[in-house]
């Protein structure tokens, strides 16, 4: 590492901008969080202790994008460690109360055979990584995860963006193995619905 | 022979669970015949692309 080692004056000249990094990097930050934990003070709290560790650690980065994945990256941890201490929270009840929007969702895309309406069938997603490249994509990717049953959405961001291994999840939710799946398909069918709808069909795809 | 809705159900739990064989069989077969549903199972792998990118904060 050797960052330590530095001459002074230029280790202040980084923290400086760092700090300015930080003021705009802290939306974002918030977005996060606030997504992922659906509680304004919660999140805040996990920001705030993200931003505390940042600037007390002495790592260096070449540009902001990767000081980003840093801070999210701690970022993460914190919001791990808050849904673990309100372990129990998504309970069996409040997810059953998510599954009114579920059979509406199932209705409006399926048949009563189980086959895709033919105005919901899916259709061909044209060049992920060129949307995945705009910063519209993404508005639209939260909003749609936000737009998600609270209790729904929360399972899956454990499952997909903290990296819980399903049974961990079923654990911290008080939920079944088979619900836990029922619960990360209705979310991904909801998701990519979403996705759809609002991106990806008007990209003539 | 799978329903769409079944096959959905599926697509979703391969990514959190090995399927069985018998899973695995009818699923390929149906997404042969369906292209709704071939569709849906590249959209999975697009979904979970979009999440790793932006749970790693890789986003622009």
């Amino acid at each position: 590492m050797g960052q330590n080692s530095r001459p002074f004056p230029q280790k202040q000249v980084m923290d400086l901008d760092r700090q300015r990094e930080l003021n705009a990097l802290r939306p974002d930050l918030l977005r996060f969080a606030r997504l992922q934990l659906r509680d304004a003070g919660a999140a805040e709290d996990a920001v705030q202790e993200t931003l505390l560790a940042a600037l007390t650690g002495s790592h260096r980065f070449e540009s902001r994008s990767s000081y980003k994945t840093w801070l999210i990256s701690i970022l993460r941890n914190k919001i791990i460690d808050t849904i673990r201490s309100q372990s129990r929270e998504v309970s069996a009840s409040s997810l059953a109360a998510d599954e009114t929007g579920d059979d509406l969702l199932n209705d409006s895309l399926f048949d009563r055979r189980g086959h895709w309406q033919d105005s919901a069938r899916p259709g061909r997603w044209a060049d992920p990584e060129a949307s995945f490249e705009q910063q519209q994509f993404w508005k639209v990717f939260e909003a749609c995860l936000d737009h998600l049953p609270a209790k729904t959405a929360r399972v899956f961001m454990m499952r997909e963006f903290l990296g819980f291994e399903t049974d961990e999840i079923c654990k911290e939710a008080g939920i079944s193995t088979s619900n836990c799946w029922v619960v990360l398909h209705r979310a991904r069918l909801g998701l990519r619905t979403c996705l759809e709808t609002n991106w990806f069909a008007g990209e003539g795809a | 022979m799978l329903s769409c809705q079944k096959a959905t159900e599926l697509m979703s739990q391969e990514q959190d669970r090995p399927l069985t064989l018998r899973e695995r069989l009818g699923l390929r077969l149906h997404v042969l015949i369906c292209a709704g549903c071939n569709n849906y199972r590249r959209q999975m792998g697009i979904l979970r692309a979009a999440c790793r990118r932006f749970g790693g904060g890789d986003t622009p």
